[in-house]
């Protein structure tokens, strides 16, 4: 319940913030609209903790800025490789583990991979993510797991210490 | 200096346009497209500003999803050779 | 202060063109397809978000800033997405990736048939 109506305010404050009119009837067709979206997500069974992660807001906005710091160094080191003349890439392939409790996590933490330059994820099978990485300092830096510790600590396992998720249906595994 | 910024784009998607008339593979092809798309997108905002009217950003957006959509079809396409059922057996169908 | 805030506009256009003109170059000299996706994320995530926050240093606080803000997010969240499918239906294609260490090689990709679908 309190995802649906979280939802909802999210898709509302979209609309508000897309179309910029405030008269009653653009309103009115607003509310119509999502209505009808959380009606259907609802009888779509996607609105959990998984589909609409309100129990992340807090601790994504403290890992956000990481991140992005992350990628511009990882932009820097991959536009440097490229531009250099002889472009000295060592591309592998190895297998890393990830030690998030959920799903969710190790979506972002596969997400958080490829979206850094220089290292994609290309299969996730339980908690082994296959990475290629194009430098050997992108797979170094991603084999000191730093990131997967970050994103470990970020997402909070649902039945340990988050008050908000005690409303669903429990743990995912 | 907007339309520098546009000429950039322009560039890089004459760049994208070559490697997916040469990739070898059908996948260099998919990821030119898909970054192809990318740029469509960052050159439609550019224009919006170039023109002075910012109602391109809509399209942008609307590009934004477009894109993302064609290139998830497109490799589940390629990989399956249909978009339907699984083809493997265990979960190869969610991609 | 507007001053500044051109200058920084101009800064993060100017970087965001070179950037992508970057990952523009990266998509032809790279060797195979699987390094190619590291420029290709190049193009998506520097190139197209500082152009986006250049142009949001343009546009004041409006609307329109919102907007630009939206679509950064929209490429963020799907550009990986897109990516990791791509290359998944390329792994499981046959496309072996060119590999630097032989004893890092994946032996089950390698051996997974060279059906690959060329068109």
């Amino acid at each position: 319940m309190l995802h649906a109506v979280s939802l909802g305010l999210v898709l509302f404050g979209l609309w508000l913030m897309l179309s910029g009119y405030f008269v009653g009837l653009l309103l009115g067709l607003g509310v119509a609209s999502v209505a009808v979206i959380v009606w259907v997500a609802h009888r779509m069974d996607v609105i959990d903790h998984e589909g609409h992660p309100i129990h992340l807001t807090v601790r994504a906005f403290l890992y956000w800025p990481w991140l992005i710091r992350e990628i511009v160094m990882a932009n820097i080191h991959v536009a440097r490789v490229i531009l250099s003349r002889e472009m000295p890439i060592n591309p592998s392939v190895f297998k890393t583990r990830s030690t998030q409790k959920t799903e969710l996590g190790q979506v972002v933490y596969a997400n958080s991979i490829t979206l850094t330059p220089g290292t994609v994820s290309i299969e996730v099978d339980k908690d082994i993510i296959t990475v290629h990485a194009l430098t050997r300092e992108t797979a170094d830096d991603l084999r000191s797991g730093e990131m997967d510790r970050r994103v470990t600590s970020m997402e909070a396992h649902p039945d340990s210490h988050d008050p908000l998720v005690q409303t669903t249906k429990g743990p995912v595994q | 200096m907007m339309g520098a910024v546009s000429a950039a784009v322009l560039v890089t998607m004459v760049m994208a346009v070559f490697r997916a008339i040469k990739g070898p593979t059908v996948y260099d092809r998919i990821l030119a497209v898909n970054a192809f798309g990318t740029l469509t997108v960052v050159l439609i905002s550019v224009y919006g500003f170039l023109s002075g009217r910012p109602e391109f950003l809509d399209l942008a957006l609307v590009y934004a999803l477009i894109n993302f959509i064609g290139t998830i079809a497109v490799s589940k396409y390629v990989e399956f050779s249909h978009m339907g059922r699984p083809s493997g057996g265990d979960e190869l169908g969610d991609i | 202060m507007a001053v500044v805030l051109d200058i920084v506009s101009w800064g993060l256009l100017a970087l965001g063109s070179f950037m992508l003109m970057t990952g523009g170059l990266g998509l032809i000299r790279l060797p195979d397809v699987f390094s190619r996706m590291h420029a290709a994320g190049i193009i998506d995530t520097l190139g197209a978000s500082a152009i986006m926050a250049g142009l949001m240093f343009q546009a004041g606080l409006s609307i329109v800033t919102v907007k630009l803000g939206l679509i950064i997010i929209f490429i963020m969240f799907t550009g990986p997405t897109a990516t990791h499918a791509l290359a998944r239906a390329a792994g499981q294609g046959g496309a072996a990736p060119q590999l630097d260490k032989p004893e890092k090689k994946n032996k089950k990709r390698q051996e997974e048939g060279k059906a690959s679908s060329k068109t």
